[in-house]
């Protein structure tokens, strides 16, 4: 037996040498238009920086291909009260650097997260305390009961406490303190792949991690990261065979590379929603003609903008097909879509022209419109068509459109009375969009509720859905808060934009509607 | 001349600190830092408190004093998107840019001379008219544009005969200290020839022109009527007497946009991802980075200052005349 055991083991290897010297290795070469901001799990909730994280860093739980949430560094977990998330943790799971992983590392990372200069305190708004409860078990005590925790938290990395002990690294990085992390540049997770070489902003290169706790779902033996800003520079890398996948292509473009032989182009409806907000707060809008009175507070007004806008056709011209047109706060994908509620209305100007004339505008007023344009995929451009799509029912829109920095600035202190925001719940549930753009703001509540739209009803249902267990009664909460908010018109969603992955057609990947590219889940044949 | 060159440096901080106010004071329009800083989900209050810990509701007055006091110790403070220090993140994109633009300012003279010279000495030939229409090209045709059809030629079409030209990066790069220099690999050489090409061609064809003109000029001048009287071969008269006093412009110019086409390889960088200072800078405006927008424009100005100092001392070297004049006042002294 053990005989037979050796000569197996000489064979695996001689297949190893094998492919190692007839089969090249195999590379994954990829680009984005910018880089990760860090290697630090804790530095900034971004989708991309947290998705290229996730090659090195694994979190308790994570998703399946489905978004479903599955085991990772946690086997199961369980609520032995309403108040106590009970985490039993993998064992036998090493760091990168060769130390055990273990509940020290959970209170750890926790700790970390909620550090002055995290970024990911968010994700654990509702956690109390962690405890250590033996060497493989956690318990996480929430402020409230908290169904949902399972679902704030695929992205919280666990990070190895004595490796951050060692290098410094105890507390995020905090460009207030004028230094540098050691974690920015350098990573040590339990992950599939390895940071190689980090050279900010050139070239990010990971290499397969032998030791990993779970099977591989990839060949890879690299992974090549480079940043590609231009859109033209990015899309000739894939041509010319320079990179394997890009992402994205910009709608320009899709054409162009779907008839290039062996070059894809993956489509999926995004997360994100685009919509527009009004200020409905103000007893007189900041940047209108109308002088006295808010026109906004008028639902009538609303509903004229609501049907003035035509969906469609911003589908059709300026997405060139990549969106999913809606008049609802979340999309397909998220926790708490529901379909039968996706209806979005046909566009009519005279309708819209005559409910202004209702609501006293028979002349239409003036409104001015703040909207990035690089920020969202032709977000100018959508803006351009509702300026004039307004115009037919005579709303004159003065089209702001600045760089994310200054529109950002502009909108997120309220001094705007008409804009265009995008919005991704993090947590993958309807309950994250409701508490950050529906609710009545008030901090730290409603933080991008910029029109100040309010509804007792909306935001009591806010507080019930946090904390209902039982999903059927969710999900009614959910549509009854969605319903009041769109027949208020209490924003006007536009849609969601598509995901535009180009790809060569020997790459084999898993698309997920969450835009986070799965590094371990690629196949290259 | 040692006095010279101090004044000069001692100038040279005059204007950099010149540079470094009126960045300041256009700062206050480049947007809002913290809103990449942070997530979408930080509330406001977490927001106004970092805006106020990193003294952005500070007038600008006081924002410009507080960089030249970190400044004049070699502090340039942290990057707010990249959280390294920013002279470390300079230095790190300087030699890319550097080697860039001098390949780009040695092929724009390499070439542009000799092709002045000829169109100068031989106006009707119609080589001169080929080089004239090129040139015309390279002046009219937008840098990005220039970029991307050479990515086109090169990288994605698969033309035969033509070599096959990496479209983005700076491929494998050697590193020499701190430095890092593209020159000594095949793949680094291979990278640097689009964008050098794509940035000098502007400059190259500004040379032709004006060695041209200069040399159409010079030729009709009475030495070197004389000097051909003399009897003098003709490639000491074009090249000894002719050339020699095209220079001074020449180098003016050469030198002035030497300094251009540091600053202004943003749109090459860009266009082909080359990791230099320029793409660094975009991607700082973008953000509002305002430590790395401050330290990238006092640097480059002060790039400005050396250049000059150096076309100054070359005029000394080419143009006797200066010498004299110089040698002849401190006679008198």
């Amino acid at each position: 037996m053990m005989r037979m055991r050796g000569a197996l083991a000489g064979l695996v290897v001689a297949c190893g040498l094998v492919a190692a010297g007839g089969a090249p290795a195999k590379t994954f070469r990829y680009a984005t238009p910018a880089d990760m901001r860090s290697m630090d799990p804790m530095a900034l909730q971004e989708t991309f920086t947290l998705a290229t994280q996730g090659a090195v860093y694994e979190a308790l739980v994570r998703t399946n291909a489905k978004l479903e949430f599955e085991p990772s560094l946690a086997v199961s977990w369980s609520q032995p009260s309403p108040t106590v998330w009970r985490f039993k943790l993998r064992p036998g799971v090493k760091f990168q650097d060769g130390a055990p992983f273990t509940a020290d590392d959970v209170v750890f990372s926790f700790k970390r997260a909620a550090a002055e200069g995290s970024d990911v305190k968010p994700m654990i708004a509702t956690v109390e305390d962690v405890k250590k409860v033996d060497d493989l078990t956690v318990d996480v005590v929430t402020k409230a009961p908290d169904p949902i925790l399972i679902s704030e938290i695929p992205f919280l990395y666990m990070m190895s406490k004595a490796w951050c002990e060692k290098n410094g690294a105890v507390d995020p990085v905090d460009v207030r303190k004028g230094k540098e992390n050691f974690a920015t540049t350098h990573a040590n997770g339990t992950g599939p792949f390895i940071l190689k070489s980090r050279e900010v902003g050139v070239r990010t290169t990971f290499v397969v991690n032998p030791a990993w706790w779970d099977k591989p779902q990839h060949n890879l033996d690299e992974i090549v990261y480079t940043p590609i800003q231009n859109d033209s520079t990015r899309v000739a890398a894939l041509l010319s065979g320079e990179v394997d996948m890009i992402e994205p292509v910009p709608a320009q473009d899709i054409d162009r590379v779907e008839h290039t032989a062996h070059r894809k182009v993956l489509q999926a409806p995004e997360l994100r929603t685009i919509f527009l907000g009004m200020d409905q707060e103000r007893a007189e809008l900041t940047d209108s003609d109308v002088k006295g009175k808010n026109p906004f507070k008028d639902l009538r007004v609303r509903q004229a903008f609501q049907l003035a806008i035509d969906r469609e056709l911003i589908q059709r011209q300026i997405m060139r097909g990549a969106s999913h047109p809606t008049t609802l706060m979340v999309g397909p994908g998220i926790n708490g879509y529901n379909p039968a509620l996706d209806k979005p209305n046909k566009a009519d100007a005279a309708k819209a022209k005559q409910l202004l004339a209702e609501a006293g505008y028979p002349e239409g007023f003036s409104v001015g419109l703040d909207c990035p344009n690089d920020r969202y995929v032709n977000d100018e451009r959508i803006c351009q068509a509702v300026t004039s799509m307004l115009a037919k029912a005579g709303i004159k829109v003065k089209l702001n459109a600045q760089t994310r920095a200054q529109w950002f600035a502009k909108i997120l202190p309220r001094n705007t009375s008409f804009y265009l925001l995008g919005w991704t719940p993090a947590t993958y549930d309807a309950h994250n969009t409701l508490v950050s753009i529906m609710v009545t703001p008030h901090s730290p509540e409603g933080t991008f509720n910029l029109g100040g739209y309010s509804n007792k009803r909306v935001d009591e249902l806010t507080h019930l859905i946090q904390v209902e267990p039982d999903k059927a009664k969710r999900q009614a909460m959910i549509d009854e808060a969605f319903t009041i908010h769109r027949d208020e018109v209490g924003h006007i969603p536009l849609h969601q934009q598509a995901l535009a992955w180009g790809i060569q057609d020997n790459v084999e990947l898993v698309q997920l509607a969450d835009d986070v590219l799965k590094l371990h889940w690629i196949k290259i044949h | 001349m040692i006095a010279f060159v101090l004044r000069r440096l001692v100038q040279s901080v005059v204007v950099m600190l010149a540079v470094a106010f009126v960045a300041f004071s256009l700062f206050t329009y480049v947007g809002d830092p913290i809103v990449g800083m942070v997530g979408q989900d930080t509330s406001i209050e977490q927001r106004d408190k970092l805006r106020q810990d990193l003294g952005l509701n500070d007038p600008f007055p006081v924002q410009f004093a507080r960089f030249v006091g970190h400044a004049v110790q070699g502090d340039f403070g942290i990057s707010y998107r990249l959280g390294q220090p920013v002279g470390h993140v300079i230095l790190e994109r300087l030699p890319a840019t550097l080697e860039l633009s001098l390949t780009a300012a040695l092929l724009a003279l390499g070439i542009g001379v000799p092709m002045g010279v000829y169109t100068g000495l031989h106006r009707d030939s119609w080589l001169s008219r080929l080089f004239l229409t090129v040139s015309l090209i390279g002046v009219s045709l937008p840098t990005f544009l220039i970029g991307i059809l050479l990515i086109m030629v090169f990288s994605v079409w698969n033309l035969p005969f033509l070599p096959r030209l990496p479209s983005f990066g700076r491929g494998d790069v050697v590193a020499l200290g701190w430095w890092t220099t593209g020159f000594l690999t095949a793949s680094g050489l291979k990278a640097l020839i689009m964008p050098s090409v794509t940035l000098g061609l502007f400059q190259m064809t500004l040379i032709t022109r004006l060695v041209r003109s200069e040399m159409l000029e010079v030729m009709r001048t009475d030495y070197i009527k004389f000097a051909r009287a003399r009897g003098l071969p003709n490639r000491v008269v074009h090249f000894g007497h002719a050339l020699k006093n095209t220079l001074v412009p020449v180098i003016t110019i050469t030198g002035l946009q030497l300094g251009s086409v540091i600053a202004f390889a943003i749109i090459t960088e860009t266009v082909f991802q080359w990791p230099g200072m320029g793409l660094m800078f975009i991607q700082a405006v973008s953000f509002a980075d305002i430590p790395i927008m401050a330290a990238y424009l006092v640097l480059i100005a002060f790039f400005f200052v050396v250049i000059n100092l150096v076309v100054d001392l070359l005029y000394y070297v080419v143009d006797p005349r200066l010498r004299a004049d110089r040698a002849v006042a401190s006679g008198h002294a």
